[in-house]
């Protein structure tokens, strides 16, 4: 079995991020550049497919050059190889256009399985596994807080807000997960050694044959007009106690008042 | 002086691994005594112990300057030498049985060392022979293919926990040889032996990881498990002590690393006389002070390992980078212990355990004053004082 997982380098989700209000992108130079966490739950089931069926597993990023320690520190979780499709013209590209890309470069490749993360921690549209999977022409089976592969049959459970549903269809197939699949392990000493020599390939969109009118910031179906600060906090509701017991009363009205009971 | 992609990544990793055991963690592994078995499986199960035990022997065949940020960043986690001691002999005290030890106890003792399966501990030290080695009362007879065994060893930490012991013996009475440093022998004994006796020390700090008073009552042990040639076991050890000086520097360096991180997050965060107490000097300079010291240290420390890397003798730097960073960890511990004012007794906010174990780092591997005699008589060719 051949299991491809896409991946995307974010700034650090701990970090304070910034846009760049000349161009509107986020700003990479003021905060560390890291493999996106939910990413991390992916490579974790794919890790699992490797060690239960054997199966083959590459690292697919697109981004620039300097990305590249993102491939390798997904490499350093015992993945087989990598695939980064570095080109000038894919920055600034919006959900569609990455998923273009994207899905041009799976197709590049043989797969059974794409494993994404529901979504990134810098952008959070959880778009683009759908879109590359109908890009594909492929099933879409997202949110996946458990997958099982038997055969050509891919089974996940879907997550919402009640519970989930489950899900089948056959592979090939493009699955999605969420971060409550899995316990991603740390790569471990010999897998951060071996990175470096597993084999990495580079692409350019002239090799994968993109549509380049399709990619881009010039091409982005999305654009954003206006950025602004995320709001202070607000001062949260302090009931003070004064021994007659009111307090119990305005903490209970309080829950009622929001609806908590 | 940059780390390469490849060291960044081996640090970046061990900072992930170790993040996920966290201050409160050490807390009490610390005030219960206990072993921190799950941290060392962590790092055992992930490869680490290996990381500088040669490659043909299962291990990543790296050098003193990887083992040392990897513990500096144990250290560095909250961990501090309770993270460190369990793991530190295994990352680079078996390099006199890589360089010394027969073609056999290689094969035998390398491999598990490298999964982190065997333990070995270190017994060099006596009650009545701490600094001066070559007093040391040990005595090992020869018995046919045996050696015996019999004297007394003091602070071996781990000796609980550990299958194997690199033990330096006496072969020959020091009267009998030409110089005192000849007729030691340095064998690796198997502890799980009714002639042995263990005896924890009840002591300041590093709790999770005990120390031992070490008894052999006539241990026979085969002449395969000495390492190296009769009488050599002096030379030998020599080898060795210019690396964990250097991995022991950088672990001081992570334990002030700690305590600053923890002092500047409270004087930070506490407000008194409506302003958080890092905005006055009197708190915020002493700080500043303790991180440039650190800053400093680490330099010295950095240097240090890269030169023995490279084959060069460093005596000079190791015995410095050594002084440097206990001295500056130790003043970033009491620094951080004064910023925290009365809460910095308290176990709950760690800045004390930090001071008690930043402060073992002044008498270990070797004393302050020890290192400058080393650099009195051999940097600057004063006359030796004792």
């Amino acid at each position: 079995m051949k299991v491809l997982v896409p991946v995307k380098r974010v700034p650090d989700t701990a970090g304070e991020k910034k846009i760049d209000p000349n161009d509107r992108t986020v700003d990479r130079e003021s905060v560390e550049s890291v493999l996106c966490p939910v990413n991390e739950f992916a490579i974790e089931e794919a890790m699992r497919l490797k060690e239960q069926q054997d199966a083959e597993v590459t690292v697919l990023l697109v981004g620039p050059e300097s990305a590249q320690p993102v491939v390798r520190k997904a490499l350093s979780y015992g993945l087989d190889a990598g695939v980064q499709v570095v080109d000038d013209a894919v920055v600034g590209s919006d959900a569609l256009g990455t998923a273009e890309v994207l899905a041009k470069a799976l197709a590049a490749e043989e797969f059974d399985l794409v494993i994404f993360g529901n979504q990134s921690t810098d952008a959070r549209t959880c778009l683009v596994p759908a879109a590359v999977a109908e890009i594909l022409g492929l099933p879409a089976l997202t949110y996946a807080r458990h997958l099982e592969i038997d055969g050509d049959q891919i089974t996940v459970h879907r997550e919402h807000e009640e519970g989930w549903d489950v899900v089948e269809s056959s592979l090939p197939a493009v699955v999605s997960v969420v971060e409550a699949i899995n316990e991603p392990r740390y790569p471990s000493f010999k897998g951060i050694m071996a990175a470096k020599s597993k084999p990495l390939e580079v692409r350019s969109l002239d090799d994968l044959d993109v549509d380049t009118s399709r990619v881009g910031s010039d091409n982005a179906a999305a654009i954003m007009y206006e950025f602004r600060d995320r709001p202070p906090k607000e001062p949260g509701t302090i009931v003070e106690d004064d021994g007659s017991g009111a307090a119990a009363t305005q903490l209970a009205d309080w829950l009622v008042e929001k609806k908590f009971v | 002086m940059d780390l390469t992609d490849q060291q960044q990544d081996l640090r970046r990793a061990v900072r992930e691994l170790a993040a996920s055991f966290d201050e409160d963690y050490w807390l009490r592994h610390d005030a219960e005594s206990a072993f921190p078995w799950e941290f060392y499986h962590a790092f055992a199960d992930a490869g680490w112990l290996g990381i500088a035990i040669p490659e043909e022997y299962g291990g990543g065949g790296l050098g003193v300057l990887e083992a040392s940020l990897m513990l500096e960043e144990v250290a560095a986690s909250g961990a501090a030498m309770n993270g460190c001691s369990p793991m530190h002999l295994t990352i680079f005290g078996l390099n006199t049985v890589v360089r010394h030890g027969s073609q056999a106890l290689r094969a035998e003792v390398l491999p598990p060392a490298a999964t982190g399966e065997l333990h070995v501990c270190f017994g060099v030290t006596e009650p009545d022979a701490g600094t001066d080695t070559t007093r040391i009362s040990t005595r090992a007879v020869r018995d046919g293919d045996e050696y015996v065994l019999t004297g007394r060893k003091v602070w071996i930490t781990k000796a609980g926990e550990s299958q194997k012991m690199l033990v330096l013996t006496r072969t020959t009475p020091r009267d009998e040889v030409d110089k005192p440093t000849h007729g030691l022998t340095l064998f690796l004994v198997d502890l799980d032996d009714d002639a042995v006796h263990l005896t924890a020390i009840p002591k300041m700090g590093r709790n999770a990881v005990t120390s031992y008073e070490v008894v052999l009552d006539g241990l026979r042990t085969p002449a395969a498990t000495r390492v190296g040639e009769e009488g050599q076991g002096f030379r030998i050890l020599l080898d060795g002590l210019n690396p964990e000086r250097i991995l022991l520097a950088h672990e001081a360096l992570g334990i002030g690393r700690a305590a600053i991180r923890r002092a500047v997050g409270y004087a930070r965060e506490r407000i008194v006389f409506d302003r958080p107490i890092g905005a006055n000097q009197g708190i915020a300079f002493p700080l500043a002070e303790a991180v440039t010291r650190l800053d400093a240290a680490e330099l010295m420390a950095r240097h240090a390992a890269m030169r023995y890397d490279a084959g060069h003798d460093v005596g000079r730097e190791a015995n410095m980078a050594k002084w440097l960073c206990a001295d500056a960890g130790f003043a970033a511990a009491d620094a951080a212990v004064q910023t925290h004012g009365g809460m910095g007794y308290a176990r709950e906010f760690h800045v004390e355990r930090y001071f008690r174990e930043a402060r073992l780092m002044r008498l270990a591997p070797i004393s302050q004053e020890m290192v400058l005699n080393y650099v009195s008589q051999h940097v600057l060719g004063l006359p030796r004082s004792y």
